[in-house]
């Protein structure tokens, strides 16, 4: 079934009888080509561009719970190409790209909205470091514009532009950044992966990998033993879980970050908004949520929920650059586990055991990676190299000391 | 989060910053024949484990002392608070 402009109006005729489950619910098989363990965006993603962009057949997904209930289901949503290092940016861009074809390339609607993500920027140094960055984005082909306080009262004059230690300078926009739908990511990929063939299986949980001679056959789970040519691992916050099962440490911890969204409000925010002075971003919803957010609570941690004192940190931050945001009331939070890496950067690379392949450390910025990162594991996975704009994302380049260290911080995975 | 502290008693996990895994305890040997790859698994590898965790917190806000805190990451429960340097000097370092 294709969604259309003609088929929602011959639903509403035909009192909407016509409707069908998106993707089919199969039994596993006993083996399959390739397997992707973990239905969140990157997963899916990386079962619909295997067999729809790299003609792979016989593919699975399989996930512990039901789909979209990982990160992919508790970001912020928010979508942009605005890095520095040119390890990152042309794959950042890459994936921007990628969102503005993707609700006609999978037939679905993600409410792909480009409106636009500002930087503020609160002293002279980092009005230098945001230029820099905007110079490094235009050279890698994506937009980028610096607006002075002025243009910014213009459109935003609701910010608190006169704070004596945060006073607003200026700010780097990416009109072309924005935000997306994100369980209609995950719903759109399942979709169009179900139709390319790829079989999503739910409640099937990951327990062991089976390697044979340095070779690996398949996955244990808990339906049993499935057999594979490829393994790829793509389970975001638990990724040292899964690979611990093949003995590989991961340059990666696991952390916490927490969401907010208030009561619907009439449109107040015309984007996304980011702090420059503390860690804060917020974006208003369609059905008119602000949706925000800040940093990590900062420890090892597996449970799906955060602590106060990060709960207050980030209200403090929002009535620092956003006074008005106090007449709002908190409707909801929750948490997601983040696989925080050491330089803050992705892997996507083949392991040192035969037909294992690992995808992670996307830290709590995958949400806009998701096509990319998709593509270019499908890639990986169907080519045994990388793609072009993946070279960067390595499993050995903390050895070798090639780091992509956007923030500069160093070994500290909670300071990313 | 409360971190029993072992000296100042029950205090806000707030008033403490987070380093990481206690194996940073043990910095490698850097005269050992193979300390380039002992440094780089020391810096950059980790167990993040999923359940008992020992970890080190550091009290800024308070005595400034360093804590190895045994903590579970699937419940948050912290079952043992030492200080650091106790356990340091244990298990054989000078300070
Ligand atoms: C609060 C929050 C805000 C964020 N905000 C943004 C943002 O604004 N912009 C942005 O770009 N990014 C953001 N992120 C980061 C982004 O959400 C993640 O980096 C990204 O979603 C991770 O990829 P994924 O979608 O594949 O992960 P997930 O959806 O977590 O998918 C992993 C899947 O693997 C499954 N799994 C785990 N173990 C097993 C197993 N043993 N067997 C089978 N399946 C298993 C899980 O159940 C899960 O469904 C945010 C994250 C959080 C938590």
């Amino acid at each position: 079934m294709r969604f259309s402009g003609f088929k929602v109006i011959k639903e509403a005729l035909m009192g909407h009888k016509g409707w069908g489950p998106q993707w089919r619910n199969p039994e596993p098989k006993p083996h399959y080509d390739i397997i992707i363990i973990g239905g969140g965006g990157h997963g899916l993603a990386t079962a619909y561009y295997l067999a729809k962009e790299f003609g792979q057949k016989n593919i699975a997904v399989l996930e512990k719970g039901w789909i979209g209930g990982g990160n992919v289901g508790r970001n912020t949503t928010i979508i942009r190409s605005n890095y520095l290092l040119d390890g990152n940016e042309p794959f950042y861009e890459f994936s921007l790209k990628l969102w503005e074809g993707l609700e006609q390339d999978f037939n679905y609607n993600a409410m792909v909205s480009q409106r636009g993500i500002l930087n503020l920027v609160h002293s002279d140094g980092q009005r230098d470091a945001f230029i820099r960055r905007g110079n490094g984005m235009i050279l890698n082909g994506a937009d980028a514009e610096y607006l002075t306080a002025e243009q910014i009262r213009a459109e935003c004059p609701f910010l608190n532009f006169d704070d004596a230690r945060f006073p607003i300078k200026g700010g780097l926009a990416q009109r072309r950044g924005g935000t997306v739908r994100h369980d209609a990511v995950a719903w759109g990929y399942a979709r169009g992966a179900d139709q390319h063939g790829v079989d999503i299986i739910q409640n099937c949980e990951v327990t062991g990998l089976r390697i044979e001679n340095g070779v690996c056959k398949g996955v244990e789970t808990s339906r049993g033993f499935i057999g594979a040519n490829k393994v790829g691992s793509c389970v975001a916050g638990s990724s040292s879980r899964i690979m611990a099962h093949a003995n590989i440490r991961l340059p990666i911890e696991s952390h916490v970050l927490q969401a907010f969204v208030s009561e619907g409000l009439k449109p107040v925010i015309p984007g996304v908004i980011t702090f420059g002075a503390g860690h804060f971003y917020v974006s208003q919803s369609d059905k008119g949520g602000l949706v925000f957010g800040g940093d990590l609570d900062g420890y090892n941690t597996y449970a799906q929920r955060g602590n106060l004192p990060t709960v207050e940190d980030v209200c403090e931050s929002g009535m620092a650059i956003m006074p008005m945001i106090g007449r709002a009331r908190l409707l909801r939070m929750w948490g997601g586990v983040m696989d925080m890496s050491m330089d803050g950067s992705p892997i996507i690379d083949k392991t040192h055991i035969d037909g294992l392949y690992f995808n992670g450390g996307w830290c709590y910025g995958g949400f806009k990676a998701t096509p990319a990162s998709g593509w270019c594991y499908a890639h990986l996975l169907a080519k045994d190299e990388p793609h072009e704009v993946a070279t960067a994302y390595r499993l050995d380049r903390f050895q070798r000391g090639h780091l992509i260290d956007e923030k500069g911080m160093g070994a500290q995975p909670n300071l990313h | 989060m409360i971190i029993n502290h072992p000296i100042l008693g029950p205090r806000d996990a707030a008033e403490f910053t987070y380093l990481g895994d206690a194996s940073l305890l043990n910095r490698p040997d850097w005269q050992a024949k193979d300390a380039a790859e002992q440094f780089y698994e020391y810096l950059y590898l980790r167990d993040n484990v999923a359940g008992v965790h020992r970890e080190l917190w550091y009290h800024e806000q308070g005595d400034r002392s360093w804590l190895l805190v045994t903590r579970n990451t699937l419940t948050h429960e912290i079952s043992k608070v030492e200080l650091a340097s106790d356990v340091a000097r244990a298990g054989g370092n000078s300070k």
